[in-house]
C-alpha cells in the first residue's frame, strides 16, 4: 500500500535521507526507530508530503505520489498524522478540533461530523471534555484528542511521530493503549517511537534508520533479539 | 487667565456634529485599513515573490511618507491629474484607510509568524486547503495575540484624524478651530476638542479590553 524507492532528501547540503526503499503493506504496524537525528520524522513527513522529497518515487496505492502534478490535499485526505507536540487548535474545544477538518474537507454536515466526532472521542475515553479547550487537558488528553482528530477523517494511514516522547511517564500507558485497540481494527499504522517495548509488543515490522540509511528492516522479535549490523547492536545495547 | 467657558455653549452641537463626522469616516477608514491590511499580509507571507514586493513596496511607501503629504495628494493632486471630483470625506477614508493598511499588515504579519508553526502543520495534515486554514486555524490566533497593538493602531488613527482639518473637512478639530475663530478665544474650544478625543480613546481602549477579555477565554 505504501511503497518508497530510493527516496531521498536534502536540506541544504545535508543529505538526511540517503535512498530509502521498503513497503508497507495494508493493516501492517511498522515501527520505526533509531538515533535522534537519523531521518525518522522526515521520512515520516514526506510520506504525506509535509517534505517534499528530494528525489526517489512514493507510491501509495499504486498512486506516485511524489510525480509532478498531484493533488496534496487529496493524498493527505487519507493519512492522518499525529505529532509529538500535539498541535490542537488552541481556540477549539475538543469536538470542534475533532469535528473541523471532517466539515471543511469532506464536506460532511454539522450533525454527521459531531455524530462521528463524539462517538471517536468516547472511543478515546473523553467524553466528559468534549467542551473543554486544549488548555484544560493534560498532555495524555491531549494526544488522545489530536489521535481522535485525525480518525475523524477516516484515514486508511496513520502516522505517529514519536507520540509519547512529550508526555510525562505516567500518561505513556494511555496513548499506547488507544494505539493498541487502534492496530488491532487492522490500520496501517507507521510509528516513530522510542518506546522499544511497544514496538515488539505491537509492530509487524520494525524499520531501523541510521544516518539517512535504512539500516535494517524486519521481524521484531529478530530484531530485537539478534539484530544484523553492529549499528542496530549498538543502539539498542544503549536504549534497552 | 480668563477662561469663559459660557462663550462656547451655543456652539456646542455645532461642536458635537464633529463627533459624528469624524467617528463616521475613522470607521470606515478603519475597516478599510483592516481588511486591506489583511490581505496585504497574506500577500507578505506568500511564496510568490512578486505579490510579496507590491505589498512590501505598498508598505514601504505608506509608512515612509507623511500622512498629512498623502492626504494631500489624494484631495488635491488626484483630481488635478484625473479631472475627477474627489470629496473631503473620500479623500479623508482614502488616505486613512490607505495608510492605515500599511500599519495594520506589518502588525498582521508579525501575528501570522508569531502563531507555532505546528498548527499550519496539523491542518495541512488534516488536508484542510489554505483558505480555510488562514481563516478558521491561523488568523484567529494571530488576531488574539496582535488585538493590543491593533488596538493601539486604531486609537492613533482616531487621534490623528484631526489632520483632516488642513482639507476643510468639518471634523471635530475643524469645527473647535472654526469656533475660535467666531469667538476671538482658542482655548476654549480646542480644550472642549481634546476633551472629546479624549474620551473617544478612552470608550476605544475599554472596548479593546473587552474583546479581549472575551478572546481569552480559551486560556
Ligand atoms: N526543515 C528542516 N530544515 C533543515 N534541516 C532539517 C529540517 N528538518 C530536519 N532537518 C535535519 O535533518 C536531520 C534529521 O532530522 P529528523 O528527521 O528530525 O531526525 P529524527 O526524527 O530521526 O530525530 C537532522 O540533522 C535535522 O537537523
Ligand atoms: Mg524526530
Amino acid at each position: 500500500m505504501i511503497n518508497t524507492s530510493n527516496l531521498s532528501k536534502t536540506f541544504g547540503k545535508n543529505e538526511v535521507l540517503k535512498g530509502i526503499s521498503t513497503t508497507i503493506k495494508h493493516g501492517e504496524v511498522v515501527a520505526v526507530i533509531g538515533p535522534s537525528g537519523s531521518g525518522k520524522s522526515t521520512f515520516l513527513r514526506c510520506l504525506n508530503l509535509l517534505e517534499q522529497p528530494t528525489s526517489g518515487e512514493i507510491h501509495i496505492n499504486d498512486i506516485n505520489i511524489t510525480a509532478g502534478k498531484v493533488d496534496k490535499l487529496k493524498i493527505r485526505k487519507n493519512i492522518g498524522m499525529v505529532f509529538q507536540h500535539f498541535h490542537l487548535f488552541p481556540h477549539m474545544t475538543v469536538l470542534e478540533n475533532v469535528t473541523y477538518a471532517p466539515q471543511k474537507v469532506k464536506n460532511l454536515s454539522k450533525q454527521e461530523a459531531n455524530r462521528l466526532g463524539k462517538e471517536l472521542i468516547a472511543k478515546v475515553g473523553l467524553t466528559d471534555k468534549e467542551d473543554a479547550y486544549p488548555n484544560r487537558l493534560s498532555g495524555g488528553q491531549k494526544q488522545r484528542v489530536a489521535i481522535a482528530r485525525a480518525l475523524a477523517m477516516e484515514p486508511e494511514i496513520m502516522l505517529f511521530d514519536e507520540p509519547t516522547s512529550a508526555l510525562d511517564p505516567e500518561m505513556v500507558k494511555e496513548v499506547l493503549d488507544v494505539m493498541k485497540d487502534l492496530a488491532t481494527t487492522g490500520m496501517t499504522m507507521v510509528i516513530v517511537t522510542h518506546e522499544m517495548n511497544f514496538a515488539k509488543e505491537v509492530a509487524d515490522k520494525v524499520l531501523f534508520l541510521d544516518g539517512g540509511v535504512l539500516m535494517e528492516e524486519g521481524d521484531p522479535k529478530e530484531f530485537f533479539t539478534e539484530p544484523k549490523t553492529s549499528r542496530a547492536k549498538d543502539f539498542l545495547d544503549k536504549v534497552l | 487667565m480668563n477662561l469663559d467657558f459660557n462663550q462656547i455653549v451655543p456652539y456646542i452641537p455645532f461642536i458635537l456634529e464633529g463627533i459624528v463626522a469624524t467617528l463616521k469616516f475613522v470607521s470606515i477608514s478603519i475597516i478599510v485599513g483592516f481588511i486591506l491590511g489583511t490581505l496585504l499580509a497574506i500577500c507578505k507571507i506568500t511564496k510568490v515573490p512578486l505579490l510579496k514586493w507590491i505589498a512590501d513596496a505598498y508598505t514601504s511607501i505608506f509608512r515612509g511618507t507623511p500622512l498629512i503629504l498623502q492626504l494631500m495628494i489624494i484631495y488635491f493632486a488626484v483630481p488635478q491629474l484625473t479631472g475627477l471630483d474627489i470629496t473631503a470625506f473620500v479623500s479623508a477614508v482614502l488616505a486613512f484607510g490607505l495608510n492605515s493598511a500599511a500599519y495594520v499588515s506589518e502588525i498582521i504579519r508579525a501575528g501570522i509568524m508569531a502563531v507555532d508553526k505546528g498548527q499550519t502543520e496539523a491542518a495541512e495534515a488534516l488536508g484542510v486547503p489554505y483558505k480555510s486554514m488562514m481563516l478558521n486555524i491561523i488568523l484567529p490566533q494571530a488576531f488574539k495575540n496582535i488585538l493590543p497593538a491593533l488596538m493601539n493602531e486604531f486609537i492613533t488613527l482616531t487621534k490623528e484624524s484631526a489632520i483632516v482639518s488642513t482639507i476643510g473637512y468639518l471634523d471635530l478639530m475643524r469645527r473647535a478651530q472654526i469656533v475660535g475663530a467666531d469667538i476671538y478665544r482658542n482655548f476654549e474650544p480646542l480644550l472642549f476638542a481634546g476633551l472629546i478625543y479624549w474620551v473617544m480613546v478612552f470608550i476605544l481602549t475599554k472596548i479593546g479590553g473587552l474583546v479581549e477579555r472575551r478572546m481569552r477565554q480559551s486560556d
